[in-house]
């Protein structure tokens, strides 16, 4: 795949949908293309963030490390994303990253997202959004945990 | 050292320069002959003087002659004297020259000796750079002066006394009318010339206080960076120049008028000679032969006049240089240099006790910094010295390693005297590594070697031309007072390491890289270089079979294609086009990836196989990506040394490039725009870069150019690339590269550091570990060492003094900087390896030194605690407190 078919792929994520397309190659220009084989770990829990992913084929199992073992809380696939909060927070990785079968990725680099996040503002509130979303559910989850309901 | 030049010169060339007399006083009988010849040629022969009739006969040597060939004759005598002349100046120069060619030998000889013999105190006063000026530069013109010195003045002055005789000779009043201006020049120019000499005394300082200046500015460029004091810099630079100028215009302006002065005296006698002389020569009191040969003969005079006073004033001013430089050399104390005298077999302290008695040292200032300080241990002990900076610890560790002498007290090592030792048995007997080691600029292994390289163990042999070449050496070296030790005998001292040879020497040192912890960096530093120099048919043969196995391990644990291989016919994706092309090592500059569109063979090759129009069409779209990439990032960001091809400087140009282009169209570019478009392809890598530029059909023409490449290479051009060849040992590449033989693919996650850790593994199980680590000891480790982490020089410096087997080991926070954990390893490794031999550590960290026999506290200068670590560690005393502070 060229980078051209990558500036594609990319182009139907919401938060890069509205940048310049000069950016949108730059963006891919400086990503790399990383393939993990099955079984590969892409990160650990505890890990410094330092990048995310768009998986472009193959799926990624995502784990909590818990005291009774890993807990899987989510599947993602081709045309995911993953790993992007994690940056913007300076925090360490809150969860693990499996590939299950054989995955590619397109790794962008921290410092390239938060360039176009920072050039941006329609990105940026694009991020918001996943944010918002996120929280929400989240919200939900320990809503529902509480009342004694299972997910 | 000589207080005056003259003084000196006279001492060591003496013998020489009164070889020389003789010549000269040859030269000035021809000379004087040559003056006397034309008045015959003249007189006798042209005007017939001796022919009062057409046929009447001169003889000459006995034979008669007629007035032609009288004239011939007198005419090839002439020219045999002119001749001799020549001949005779051509050996008295020559002589001259290496005359002073081997008293300034001899000078910087001495002044470099001196270096070595001062006290280390003179070296936080002097600048390194302006001693270096003073002997490279300065003493320069002495090396001219000194073959001038008494040969031009008994020359000239011959030269000067010969022509004025022969001229009062002639006549007495055109001889007394010279001999006028002669006083005039003689007495009022050295007059004029006294503040040319002030003058070029300030030039000289000024301008090895700007030596001084340039090098501190070098060696704190950090700073000026780190504080932006850059044009600081320049305005204090701008200051000094302004003031050289100064001085230098005011000299010039001095000099060229002396000159003027100068020409106007000469050439005004030649005005009273034609008024005077003419006027004679037609009254009939003088004849016209002598008028021109007096002229002739005064021609010669103002030169050697002038030149006379020119040596006087070079004479000043090298006596004043001379008498700087001595100074600067002599101004202090200097370690008598018996001191230093070679010793074969010095008595060396291998068992006993060190003694330190009423130890005292009073530093530059007048304070006292080491207070009667007395203890004893064995040198089968280790003693830990602990205490504050500024407590006294590194000054004593100075005064134990003999590199500063005590002010009152002694040192007794194993029954030697330490204070008046030489140092053919200090620089045995003990090891000394400070706080900030110095690494020589050459391969770690010649570092550690250093330690033992006290005198030449094996003479090296010569013959043929070589033997020859030495014995002038020899000879030389002889007569001006430098040392007849050879450089290119074997020096190191097996024996001192205990060891029999340069085999057994690697092994032990390698053996000492663990005992420091330095044996991984050194082994990563092997895999890296290129193991050319270690290729012998055996290594060779193992790394191939190396690169067999790394084969078949990665094919048995199914990653195979995580390395994608060279193959002479398929291209590589993983490596640039560049590597695609030439396939293989470039040797040198000639086929250096960055030029590698200005290489006329690379062009031929490109032209040949239609590769350049296509390499070029590549080219333009990589500049059009680049710039649209690039051109909107601000100046200085970070991607454009990460990821673009063009440099941020650069892009203006290719912009401008791209516009030519769209005018004129790619045919139209001129030669320049060309090489800069033809370069940018060169760099992709197709795995990585993704541009989409090189398709199948572009790879297999670049294959084809490959061969083109390599079976149409020029026979001088053979040494500059070493081929990718699945069956040989690539001396120019890396160990790694070489069991590699391929490139680590990009696109595979974790595929690096995998890979290296499979390398790792096999060349433990292959038993080539020690090889890669010899490998590594032929790293340059840079100006200073600059080129290894300042914890890795102090650890190559522990080796180094590790290595001589001192009698006792002394350390004054050689671990300090290093991280705690890495400390302690290191400690502990040193502590094991001298078991039953001295050490003496100088710490801040009292906690280390649980590790000793014996624990000295210093306080201000004073020894205020000895004894066992568990007895002080509780006892209230100073070592308890600084635990507890140290908690």
């Amino acid at each position: 795949m060229s980078l051209e078919q990558e500036i594609e792929l990319i182009r139907q994520f919401p938060i890069f949908s509205k940048i310049q397309p000069a950016m949108q190659k730059l963006l891919c220009f400086t990503a790399e293309r990383l393939t993990y084989d099955a079984g590969q770990v892409m990160f650990n829990a505890g890990d410094a963030a330092d990048a995310a992913y768009i998986i472009i084929e193959g799926s990624v199992e995502i784990s909590v490390p818990t005291p009774a073992g890993p807990i899987v809380v989510n599947t993602l696939g081709r045309n995911d994303i993953l790993g992007e909060i994690a940056i913007f927070g300076d925090v360490p990785r809150t969860a693990t990253a499996k590939a299950l079968v054989r995955v590619e990725t397109l790794k962008i680099s921290k410092e390239m997202f938060i360039k176009v996040i920072r050039e941006n503002p329609d990105a940026a509130i694009e991020l918001i959004k996943i944010l918002a979303a996120r929280l929400a559910n989240t919200t939900n989850q320990l809503t529902r945990t509480r009342s004694g309901t299972r997910p | 050292m000589d207080r005056s030049l003259f003084g000196f010169i006279i001492r060591y060339s003496k013998r020489d320069q009164l070889l020389i007399v003789p010549l000269v006083v040859a030269s000035m009988l021809v000379y004087y002959l040559t003056l006397d010849l034309p008045k015959t040629i003249i007189n006798k022969a042209i005007q017939g003087g001796s022919f009062p009739q057409p046929d009447s006969q001169a003889t000459f040597l006995g034979f008669p002659l007629d007035r032609i060939e009288y004239l011939f004759a007198l005419s090839i005598v002439f020219l045999v004297l002119i001749v001799l002349t020549g001949w005779l100046k051509l050996q008295i120069n020559t002589m001259k020259g290496w005359m002073g060619e081997r008293m300034l030998r001899r000078l910087r000889y001495a002044l470099f000796d001196f270096i070595l013999r001062f006290p280390l105190s003179r070296f936080r006063r002097v600048k390194s750079a302006e001693m270096a000026t003073m002997i490279k530069d300065e003493v320069e013109p002495l090396g001219g002066f000194i073959g001038e010195a008494l040969i031009t003045p008994l020359f000239l002055g011959g030269q000067a006394v010969t022509a004025m005789a022969f001229i009062l000779y002639q006549h007495v009043v055109l001889g007394l009318v010279a001999l006028g201006m002669v006083a005039v020049q003689a007495v009022i120019i050295p007059k004029m010339r006294q503040r040319l000499l002030v003058l070029g005394r300030e030039r000289q300082l000024t301008a090895r206080a700007l030596a001084g200046r340039i090098a501190e500015a070098v060696d704190g460029v950090v700073e000026i960076h780190a504080n932006g004091t850059s044009n600081y810099e320049r305005a204090e630079l701008s200051a000094r120049l302004g003031r050289i100028f100064r001085i230098r215009f005011e000299f010039y302006q001095r000099k060229f008028l002396i000159k003027f002065l100068n020409n106007f005296l000469s050439q005004v006698t030649p005005f009273l000679f034609y008024t005077v002389g003419g006027y004679l020569v037609i009254v009939g009191r003088l004849d016209i032969g002598a008028l021109v040969a007096v002229i002739a003969a005064y021609k010669d005079l103002p030169t050697p006049v002038k030149e006379l006073i020119d040596w006087d004033q070079q004479r000043m001013d090298v006596e004043i240089k001379y008498q700087q430089v001595v100074e600067q050399f002599t101004a202090e104390e200097v370690a008598p240099a018996e001191l230093q005298a070679l010793v074969d077999v010095p008595p060396l302290p291998r068992s006993g006790r060190l003694r330190v008695s009423g130890l005292s040292l009073v530093d530059e200032g007048g304070s006292r910094v080491l207070d009667d300080v007395s203890f004893e241990a064995g040198l089968d002990e280790h003693v830990a010295i602990i205490g504050r900076p500024g407590a006294g610890g590194s000054e004593l560790a100075m005064l134990l390693a003999r590199l500063a002498q005590p002010t009152g007290g002694s040192i007794e090592l194993g029954g030697i005297d330490l204070v008046r030792a030489p140092e053919a048995v200090t620089g045995r007997a003990i090891g000394y590594v400070g706080s900030l080691a110095y690494l020589f600029p050459a391969a770690v292994r010649d570092n550690v070697l250093y330690s033992l390289k006290h005198r030449p163990v094996r003479e090296c042999s010569y013959d043929g031309p070589a033997a020859a070449e030495r014995e002038f050496q020899l000879r030389e070296a002889r007569r001006t007072g430098n040392t007849e030790l050879d450089i290119n005998a074997d020096w190191i001292d097996y024996a001192g390491a205990g060891v029999s040879g340069a085999e057994e020497m690697d092994t032990r040192i390698v053996e000492l890289l663990r005992v420091v912890d330095l044996e991984e960096t050194i082994f990563e530093l092997g895999l890296r270089s290129p193991g050319a120099a270690m290729a012998s048919a055996t290594v060779a043969e193992r790394v191939l079979d190396a690169r067999a196995r790394m084969r078949e391990r990665l094919d048995s644990l199914g990653i195979q294609d995580w390395v994608e291989r060279f193959d002479p016919l398929r291209y590589n994706r993983n490596s640039t086009l560049a590597e695609n092309l030439l396939f293989g090592t470039p040797v040198g500059r000639a086929f250096d990836v960055e030029n590698l569109a200005g290489n006329a063979y690379v062009r031929r090759v490109l032209d040949e196989t239609g590769l350049h129009e296509l390499l070029l069409r590549t080219g333009h779209k990589v500049a059009e990506t680049m710039v649209e990439l690039f051109s909107g990032l601000p100046p200085g960001h970070e991607f454009f040394a990460q990821y673009s091809f063009i440099r941020q400087e650069d892009l203006p140009q290719f912009e401008a490039v791209l516009k030519r282009v769209a005018e004129v169209g790619l045919k139209g570019v001129d030669d320049a725009e060309r090489e800069m478009l033809l370069a940018l392809p060169f760099k992709l890598i197709v795995t990585r870069h993704r541009l989409g530029l090189i398709d199948e059909g572009f790879e297999a023409r670049v294959v084809e150019a490959r061969r083109h490449f390599s079976a149409n290479l020029p026979a001088e051009l053979r040494d500059a690339i070493e081929f990718f060849d699945p069956a040989r040992f690539n001396g120019a590449a890396s160990l790694q590269d070489n069991i590699l033989f391929g490139k680590i693919v990009t696109g595979q996650a974790g595929a690096t550091p995998r890979i290296t850790a499979l390398v790792r593994e096999l060349l433990d199980e292959l038993g080539l570990r020690p090889l890669v680590v010899k490998i590594g000891l032929d790293y340059q480790v840079g100006v200073g060492g600059a080129r290894l982490p300042v914890p890795d020089r102090q650890k190559v410096a522990l080796v180094r003094a590790l290595l001589k087997r001192p009698a006792l080991l002394v350390l004054d926070q050689a671990v300090a900087s290093l991280d705690p954990t890495s400390q302690l390893r290191v400690l502990d490794g040193i502590l094991a390896e001298r078991k039953g031999q001295g050490v003496a550590w100088v710490m801040h960290r009292p906690d280390l030194c649980e590790r000793f026999r014996l624990v000295l506290v210093m306080e201000r200068g004073r020894l205020t605690e000895k004894g066992k670590f568990d007895e002080l560690k509780s006892s209230g005393g100073p070592l308890h407190k600084m635990l507890g502070a140290a908690q």
